[in-house]
């Protein structure tokens, strides 16, 4: 094992992501949806930080911060939309909200 | 007075007369209200028993004071209301007539003192030159001016027309004295002579013409004056229809001797033709004798010959003074008139004139055959009129110009004198017109037998009338001329025996014998007025004089008495030196053929004597056994049935239906094709339409639904599927850029 | 070798509770898996001597989210969902799209492995001078201060638009 170089902070970014983007698509609850999408950000703000770390600049901190104030948006609008659709169809199961199908 | 010179007043005189008839008759002679030209009896009282091809309904009911028919006031009989003036109709018309008489004979007086006998007016150019090429490339120009020619022939025939005319005028102010339309009688009658002298006075072809259709329509007019009854109506068209044809070919006729000779004016064309620069043509057809063909193609129409003679039995429907002027004396002459005037293109064309002395002879045979077995007095002197016509083409066409003429001035006066005297027969036994029921009438009406019986006489060729000099004549020059034959004399011998015997088989069945005239009218009968009986004895006069200017040489008479010949010498003038005439003058031979005319004549009144006077069942046992012989000859020989088959049925209307056929067939079948065609085009249309246009659209449409079947499924309303098209997509992205 | 050591563990926390918080069942788990990944991901910044992002982490995304998340939990009855299938229809083609990606990925990252030859510096004085947050507040209030306003209206819609969806009456 070598010195921890930014490549191997990109391929656990990467590897962080995968699983986020499984849990995304394959997953039928829609709070652990939530919660992969969560994963996904984080995986790039990993990113962000490495290659910050590495240039020596401060510009991907800023955007890691800015990462985390809109994922903490999303995370909260996303879950007042959940509420709101458990409120009415008592399913938090993604599959069963495709009103909008042909 | 220079006659001559005012010889444009002899056609106005009459001009005049029928000018002031017809345009202020009525003023002199106002009609009552319902008044029909016809006398009443139409519808018949008599119980004819109608042979059905017999044509009874030509009676002109003239009566005076019979007929206790009820109809006699009903249809305006105007005896009781004439108008004060009608006595001027009577004193102008025939007055005018006369004048222009009085100043033929002037003129002609004055043109025997002419050297040349020849004298030409020219009042005015009437068609201007029209410059057009000749056949043989000439230029010539078209002009015809309405001009008067009066020489030796004209002479003679202004003589006739006037003369016969005024007598006839004369008669009809008795004979139509009790008839509507009086002034429109004489009227027409006026028209009638001013254009019978306008055609006889012209000095070119085109003013011959102008009189020729003139009096054709005077001659309509004229038999189709009782215009009520139909059969009068259908005689006078079938008149000016047969005419009509025969215009034709002297129209083609003028045109064609326009084209060849350059003009058409007599004299123009007698020194052309004389002036050697055309051959006779004896050997072949050329166009001379087809000119001559057609010229005589429009007489037959006029002069009633064969096959254009089958107007004038049935013009007899017209009144008896018309049928004595214009049918016997004056009109049927002009195609004898317009042949003589020719005569320079007939000499030059002998093939023409055998066909003209041919159809001559035939139509005499013909005419007297029908002649023989007819009932109706007026039907026989007509087809006696077409016979002796025929005799007059014979003449012209064996070469005897001066004969046709001297016969026809002989026939003029006995045959318009056997009419009226008709006429006054028919007067007598108030309208009956058949001769069987007439008989023993000669003690009852003895003027009018008297005068019938010189008629008759003169006709058949008893020596000492007028008839035996012209008709002997007409003989001779047949046997003895280069150009006649011994066939067409035998022809014509014969034609005179059956026109004696016809002839006084009218005679003794009308006045001899015993009466068979129905009983109510019997009390009637009575001599004909003055009016009636003078001209009757003045024609029977000149029946028996006229004869005497135009004795046969042989006899040996002074020159007078053959001055005939020899007054008409200037308009005959020979051309290309033939001979006609002077064919082997002998003497003995002419005698004989004299002699036997006359025995045959003899032969034929006795044979009528004996069969109608002294044994009258031998017609009737002829007529049973030769019942088909007789019916043919009764029927005319069904002429005008085959006419009728092959013109009017098959031409006009087997035209009209072949017409009516096309029309239906192809010009209602292209209408209704066109019709068809649009609404076949329209329904292929719609097929397009529908098909084509909404299917294309239709197809635009069935595609996207087709196509939206398998994209539909993507759709499905999960949020993770789209998710996962999402990282396809990038996958997808990914793969490019990597490849690159 | 620390830093070798350190990195590996924080890499399995990372990836560990990542695995679990995608696999679990109960969304209870899933909730403290995260947490547990979150921290993990606390520890990486530090490694890369980003402590300003370092407490951020621990104190928003642990301290703000996960307690909303689990609030949310607690909200929506998850006993039944806990009883049905938990993995869709599609999980096979996502797996092997994922599995393309990440194909994809490795083979990017070693073609470009040369690009990233940078050592690790020990005490980065030109990136923390005067500090992280210092350097941190220096450049965000003066180089990035309009994204910071529109971050602050972005919560702010944030806010209100999850007050909205979550009311129950509007």
């Amino acid at each position: 094992m070598g010195p921890i170089t930014t490549t191997h902070y990109i391929a656990l970014s990467a590897a962080l992501l995968l699983i986020g983007t499984i849990g995304v698509l394959t997953r039928r609850n829609i709070v652990i949806v939530l919660m992969s999408i969560e994963l996904i950000l984080n995986a790039v703000n990993i990113n962000l930080i490495a290659f910050s770390h590495a240039l020596q600049n401060v510009n991907g901190q800023i955007f890691a911060i800015f990462v985390i104030t809109d994922a903490v948006a999303e995370a909260a609008v996303g879950l007042g939309i959940l509420i709101a659709l458990f409120r009415n169809k008592e399913t938090v199961l993604a599959d069963e909200v495709d009103l909008l199908k042909w | 007075m220079n006659f001559l010179d005012q010889i444009w007043l002899i056609p106005l005189f009459p001009l005049c007369g029928a000018a002031l008839m017809l345009l202020f008759g009525k003023i002199f002679d106002p009609q009552p209200p319902s008044d029909v030209a016809i006398a009443p009896g139409v519808e018949h009282t008599h119980d004819h028993d109608h042979h059905h091809h017999d044509h009874d309904h030509g009676h002109d009911h003239h009566h005076g004071h019979t007929h206790d028919n009820a109809h006699e006031h009903a249809t305006g009989h105007d005896h009781h209301h004439a108008g004060p003036l009608k006595k001027l109709v009577s004193l102008i018309c025939p007055g005018m007539v006369l004048l222009s008489f009085i100043w033929s004979a002037g003129a002609v007086i004055q043109l025997s003192s002419l050297p040349e006998r020849s004298h030409q007016v020219i009042q005015f150019t009437w068609l201007a030159g029209l410059p057009f090429h000749m056949a043989d490339g000439r230029l010539a120009t078209f002009s015809a001016d309405w001009g008067f020619l009066l020489d030796p022939l004209s002479s003679v025939m202004i003589l006739v027309v006037t003369g016969i005319g005024f007598l006839i005028h004369v008669y009809s102010t008795g004979y139509m004295a009790h008839d509507n339309g009086y002034y429109r009688f004489f009227g027409y009658l006026n028209l009638f002579v001013f254009f019978m002298l306008m055609l006889v006075l012209a000095n070119n072809y085109a003013l011959l013409f102008v009189g020729w259709e003139g009096v054709g329509l005077c001659s309509y007019l004229l038999i189709g004056f009782y215009f009520h009854k139909k059969s009068a109506g259908d005689a006078g068209k079938k008149a000016f229809i047969v005419n009509r044809v025969g215009d034709a070919g002297f129209i083609l006729g003028m045109l064609l001797m326009f084209s060849v000779l350059g003009t058409v004016k007599f004299l123009d064309v007698r020194q052309i033709l004389s002036s050697g620069h055309f051959q006779a043509e004896t050997a072949g057809f050329g166009v001379l004798s087809t000119m001559a063909l057609l010229l005589f193609i429009g007489a037959t129409g006029k002069s009633a010959q064969f096959p254009l003679y089958v107007w004038l039995p049935d013009a007899m429907e017209g009144p008896t003074p018309v049928s004595a002027l214009i049918h016997a004396a004056t009109m049927v002459t002009a195609g004898v008139y317009m042949v003589a005037r020719s005569s320079a293109l007939f000499q030059l064309t002998p093939q023409t004139s055998t066909i003209v002395a041919t159809i001559g002879a035939f139509t005499a045979i013909l005419a007297a055959s029908i002649a023989l077995v007819q009932n109706d007095i007026k039907r026989v002197l007509a087809y006696s009129t077409v016979s002796q016509l025929g005799y007059m083409f014979l003449a012209l066409g064996v070469g005897a110009y001066w004969v046709a003429v001297f016969h026809l001035f002989t026939h003029a006066f006995f045959k318009a004198l056997l009419f009226l005297g008709s006429g006054s027969v028919i007067h007598a036994v108030g309208g009956e017109q058949d001769m069987r029921r007439m008989g023993g009438l000669k003690d009852k009406i003895p003027i009018t037998y008297r005068t019938m019986l010189v008629g008759s006489i003169a006709i058949a060729g008893i020596p000492g009338l007028a008839g035996f000099f012209s008709k002997d004549e007409i003989l001779w020059q047949t046997y003895s001329s280069p150009q006649g034959s011994h066939t067409l004399y035998v022809v014509g011998l014969l034609t005179a025996a059956l026109t004696a015997f016809y002839m006084f088989r009218l005679i003794f069945m009308t006045f001899w014998g015993r009466s068979h005239v129905a009983p109510d009218v019997e009390s009637h009968i009575h001599e004909s007025p003055a009016s009636m009986t003078v001209p009757l004895t003045v024609l029977a006069a000149g029946s028996v004089l006229a004869g005497w200017i135009g004795t046969p040489k042989v006899w040996g008479l002074p020159e007078a008495f053959h001055a005939f010949e020899r007054w008409l010498e200037p308009a005959f003038a020979l051309v290309g030196g033939e001979a006609t005439r002077e064919a082997a003058e002998s003497g003995g031979l002419e005698l004989l053929l004299m002699l036997v005319s006359v025995v045959i004549a003899v032969i034929g009144i006795t044979v009528a004597y004996r069969f109608y006077h002294q044994r009258p069942e031998i017609p009737d046992t002829l007529e049973f056994r030769f019942k088909s012989l007789h019916n043919v000859l009764l029927n005319k020989w069904y002429v005008d049935e085959i006419y009728d088959f092959l013109f009017v049925n098959g031409l006009a209307k087997g035209g009209g239906r072949v017409l009516g056929a096309f029309d239906r067939n192809v010009i209602d079948g292209g209408v209704n094709g066109a019709g068809w065609l649009t609404r076949f085009s329209s329904s292929v249309s719609i097929w397009w339409d529908t098909w084509i246009v909404d299917g294309a659209v239709r197809l635009t449409s069935l595609l996207v639904k087709l196509s939206s079947y398998p994209v539909r499924v993507l759709q499905t309303g999960r949020v993770q599927a789209y998710a996962l098209f999402v990282v396809i997509g990038a996958l997808a992205f990914l793969g490019y850029y990597l490849g690159r | 070798m620390m830093d070798a050591l350190f990195f590996y563990l924080f890499a399995a926390l990372v990836l560990g509770g990542a695995i679990f918080t995608v696999t679990r069942r109960n969304a209870v788990h899933s909730a403290i898996s995260l947490i547990v990944s979150l921290i993990g991901v606390a520890g990486l910044y530090l490694l890369q001597q980003a402590e300003f992002l370092f407490a951020v982490q621990i104190v928003l995304y642990v301290g703000g989210i996960m307690v909303l998340f689990l609030f949310v939990i607690m909200l929506v009855n998850l006993d039944q969902a806990a009883k049905e299938r938990q993995f869709n229809g599609q999980w096979w083609i996502a797996l092997l799209c994922v599995a393309v990606i990440g194909v994809e990925i490795f083979y990017f990252v070693r073609k470009g492995a040369s690009a990233f030859q940078m050592p690790v510096v020990a005490a980065p004085a030109a990136l923390n001078a005067g500090g992280n947050t210092e350097q941190i507040a220096t450049t965000l209030f003066s180089q990035y201060l309009l994204p910071f306003e529109i971050a602050s209206v972005l919560l702010l819609v944030a806010v209100v638009g999850s007050v909205i969806m979550a009311k129950k009456r509007i």
